[in-house]
């Protein structure tokens, strides 16, 4: 099995013990295969059971139960339309603006049920930071783009708005570019950088998890990777949770990942485990291209 | 919840109540028209109505007969003379969507869409009554048709730009000259939405009162000449209803009553004619 | 070929109507100027700012009709303009899916209604209610017909037009905008926020085509206004409008002069309405390319190399 991953020109990649460092760390992280297979429970940060997801009458998850650890990059892959983004908008519960949408199951952040009475969607969603595969701006300026779910929340000391801003930029790898234009319109900046305001935006209001839905899809090769470094940066202080089509892209960025197949979780686990030695033949028919 | 929070969500009800109340006063005035035009209307409504001609004044009694005639002969001129140009001028427009002059006759019939109808009047006015020095249904009539145009250019225009290409190219490969497909195939295509928009124009313009005050002007008496002041509907129940008198007050509330009807009528068949169309067109 | 001579004789020919519909709207430019030409000529500029209106006289002045159109049209617009944008709020993003359709319609079955329609209705129950009204709050004079009787039914008047164009704005702004809101943990109201803004130069144009209507509505206005050239910032006074004195004043005209004074009002009444009217195509086509533009996803060409 080891060997037909390794000719596969697909996985050439995945032969390396760990994605390629940015330049900005020192030294090679090296995992071991079986590192991480399971997950001690201090460290789950977001903890699914048996969910299930309708748009109306039809079934588009089925019994989704997965573990996402805290401060690590998790990966959602499988073909498209398996249900990886309506999972991922589930957990903050961004489907609940779709009419007739509605999910069963339980979904834990922390110990505490997303879906219950108790929870404050709003509150939720200023916790759980969310970027979109088409990077959506506000057509205002890029520093009232940064500090719009701080206004909305109630700040309006200039100077705690500035360091802020200043901070999330930075964070979003931005700062530099756009530290002299901060008054200019978001919408003059190309289509990497209005995807790292984006989440330089997310990242404003302070969230503990960054949910993101294909960021990178719809950039050219030199912003892609620049997300991806970003996304190995921002993983030591937000648990990032990633769907993406893109299986070199999830073999780079992931700790772990989980592989969906119509609306199932075919299988997850550690990052090499999945692309090196998956235990379900489903999984190992995806990750060496055989379909999809 | 932190007080801010709370802040917000009530702020949100309350703005997102506002928005529900604006919908309910926007539909008051409409239910009272509505309540109004067919209680008092409708009770005034008499055999009368249609068959007599309006009495002198002061004496009770008549009707509208003329009234109603007039503006079914108006609308006739109108569509007469709306039709044609209008459809001729969309299906020029759609066929050579990109060139300047092309540009240049939308950006003119947006302009004439926003013309108030007093203006057209006047327009009608100028070329039509004053140089033989008499009012007419002609100068009503096209007084009318002026507002109709740029309804039915757009709708026209808009319409034939979503007849599927293929349907074109099949026409002109068999030979057939720009003219014969556009008028054969393409135009038929798009009939019923045509058609739809014709009337939607008419029923428009069946309401106007306002250019018809010094074109058609009034008649009591019944007319149907062309050249010949006419009665309308319109124009009557103004006439009417800023008259001192209690049952010519009524007979505006009938007439009134009967205006929306045929408005309604209008566009019902409106509706009907495209069904009826798109089921001939599919077999 | 006969194709090539059968095909321009096509072009020609409809292009002949397409030419006749741009000397129809230059034609009544022409016309209305040369049937005022009288009136420009004795009174030039004048003409605007003289009150007087009297055609016994022969002293014309437009003054009053300015004031009472752009005053009744300014009204008409603060009454209306919440009224609609809440309407097609509730309709785009609050209401039920099913209320939709029927909300709409009914919406649109208020400009269906012909003016003088409204204008009965007005005279026979708006101004009674009015004066009542009036009475209630010890205006003088307590007429019912007057400023304020105009200035709520020009609003009626206007609300479905500014409602269904401010509703295709909304529907048009992409949905990644209020989901972008939501994200950041926006209330429903804040989410809605953002579409507005992100709509809001094709809503100020929504609002300048209910402005465009209310100048130039005539016969409602006529029937309940009170038909009084005076200048006055009072609500209850009876004032005059530009439409309504020529609609009533045009077939009592005895003389050129005082038919040429009334055509020039007109001349006016065309040159604003058609500016504003345009001013308020601009505006909402510049926010339906914004919305477009924005949903084509932004290729970076080339990333700019940081510092």
């Amino acid at each position: 099995m080891t060997s037909a991953l390794m000719t596969s020109s697909l996985t050439t990649d995945v032969t390396r013990e760990s994605p390629s460092p940015p330049r900005f760390l020192a030294g090679e992280k090296v995992a071991k295969p079986d590192e991480g297979a399971t997950l001690a429970q201090s460290e789950i940060k977001i903890s699914v059971k048996d969910f299930d997801f309708y748009y109306g009458t039809a079934k588009v998850l089925h019994g989704i139960s997965l573990d996402i650890p805290a401060r690590k990059v998790t990966a959602l892959i499988g073909p498209s339309g398996c249900g990886k983004s309506t999972f991922i908008r589930s957990i903050n519960r961004m489907n609940d603006i779709i009419t007739d949408a509605r999910g069963k199951g339980t979904i834990l952040i922390d110990g505490q049920d997303v879906y219950s009475g108790d929870t404050d969607v709003v509150e939720l969603r200023r916790r759980v930071g969310m970027v979109f595969q088409k990077s959506n701006p506000f057509p205002k300026s890029i520093y009232d783009n940064v500090a719009y779910g701080l206004r909305i929340g109630g700040m309006r000391n200039k100077r705690q708005l500035d360091e802020i801003i200043e901070r999330s930029l930075t964070r979003a790898a931005l700062w530099h570019e756009v530290k002299d234009r901060l008054h200019a319109s978001a919408l003059a900046l190309s289509g990497g950088q209005q995807q790292r305001l984006c989440i330089a935006r997310a990242l404003a209001v302070d969230p503990e998890i960054l949910l993101m839905d294909e960021p990178a899809s719809a950039l050219d090769p030199i912003a892609t990777s620049k997300i991806e470094e970003l996304i190995y940066e921002l993983k030591e202080s937000y648990t990032i949770v990633i769907v993406t089509h893109n299986m070199q892209q999830a073999a780079r960025v992931s700790d772990r990942t989980a592989f969906f197949m119509l609306g199932r979780l075919v299988e997850e686990g550690d990052k090499n485990t999945i692309f090196m030695n998956p235990k379900e033949k489903m999984t190992e028919d995806y990750v060496t291209g055989r379909f999809g | 919840m932190t007080a801010n929070l709370r802040r917000r969500k009530v702020f949100s009800r309350i703005f997102e109540t506002l928005c529900a109340l604006a919908v309910i006063v926007a539909l008051i005035p409409l239910a009272m028209i509505l309540f109004y035009v067919i209680k008092e209307g409708f009770g005034a409504l008499n055999v009368d109505f249609f068959t007599h001609m309006p009495k002198p004044v002061g004496e009770s009694g008549g009707g509208m007969a003329n009234a109603i005639a007039g503006t079914l002969i108006l609308i006739g001129i109108a569509a007469a003379f709306a039709v044609p140009v209008g459809c001729l001028c969309g299906i020029h427009l759609s066929e050579y969507p990109g060139t300047k002059f092309s540009s240049i006759v939308r950006f003119a019939a947006d302009v004439l869409n926003g013309v108030p109808s007093i203006v057209v009047g006047i327009f009608a006015y100028g070329i039509l009554v004053l140089p033989v020095k008499r009012f007419s249904a002609i100068a009503g009539g096209v007084a009318l048709g002026l507002l109709m145009i740029p309804i039915v250019v757009r709708t026209t225009e808009e319409l034939l730009r979503l007849v599927p290409g293929g349907l074109r190219e099949g026409a002109l490969a068999l030979g057939a000259t720009r003219g014969r497909a556009v008028f054969s195939v393409i135009v038929p295509a798009a009939l019923p939405g045509i058609l739809t928009g014709i009337l939607v124009a008419l029923a428009r313009v069946a309401g106007e009162t306002a250019p018809l005050l010094f074109t058609a002007f009034n008649n009591r008496f019944w007319s149907t000449s062309l050249t010949q002041p006419i009665a309308s509907l319109t124009v009557q129940v103004f006439t009417y209803a800023i008259s001192p008198y209690d049952d010519w007050h009524r007979q505006a509330w009938a007439g009134a009553f009967l205006l929306v009807m045929m408005i309604l009528a209008l566009s019902i068949l409106a509706r009907l004619a495209v069904r009826r169309l798109e089921r001939m067109n599919r077999s | 070929m006969k194709r090539s001579s059968d095909d321009r004789s096509f072009r020609i020919g409809t292009g002949a109507f397409a030419a006749l519909v741009l000397l129809i709207v230059a034609g009544i430019a022409f016309e209305l100027t040369r049937q005022s030409t009288l009136s420009i000529t004795k009174f030039g500029l004048k003409f605007w700012t003289t009150k007087v209106w009297d055609p016994v006289s022969g002293d014309f002045g437009a003054l009053p009709f300015i004031w009472g159109t752009l005053y009744s049209s300014v009204l008409a617009l603060l009454v209306a303009t919440p009224i609609a944008l809440g309407i097609a709020i509730f309709i785009s993003e609050l209401s039920p899916r099913i209320l939709r359709q029927p909300l709409a319609y009914l919406t649109e079955l208020l400009a269906a209604i012909p003016s003088i329609v409204y204008g009965l209705w007005g005279i026979f129950v708006l101004v009674p209610i009015v004066r009542k009204v009036e009475i209630a709050m010890g205006a003088k004079p307590a007429l019912g017909v007057g400023m304020m009787a105009a200035a709520l039914i020009l609003a009626v008047m206007v609300i479905p037009f500014t409602s269904s164009v401010a509703r295709e704005i909304l529907k048009n702004v992409p949905a990644t905008q209020r989901e972008a809101a939501y994200a950041l943990g926006a209330t429903r109201w804040e989410a809605i926020k953002v579409a507005i803004g992100f709509g809001r130069t094709g809503i100020i144009g929504a609002v300048m085509l209910g402005f465009g209507r209310a100048l130039g509505e005539t016969m409602a206005v006529t029937m309940v206004i009170g038909n009084s050239p005076q200048i006055s910032a009072s609500l209850f006074k009876p004032q005059y409008t530009m439409a309504a004195v020529i609609a009533n004043e045009f077939t009592e005209a005895a003389d050129e002069l005082y038919l040429h004074a009334l055509i020039e009002i007109g001349l006016l009444l065309f040159i604003i309405t058609v500016g504003v009217n345009l001013l308020s195509r601009l505006l909402i086509w510049s926010t339906k390319r914004r919305a477009i533009t924005a949903v084509v996803m932004p290729m970076a060409a080339a990333e700019e190399v940081p510092a």
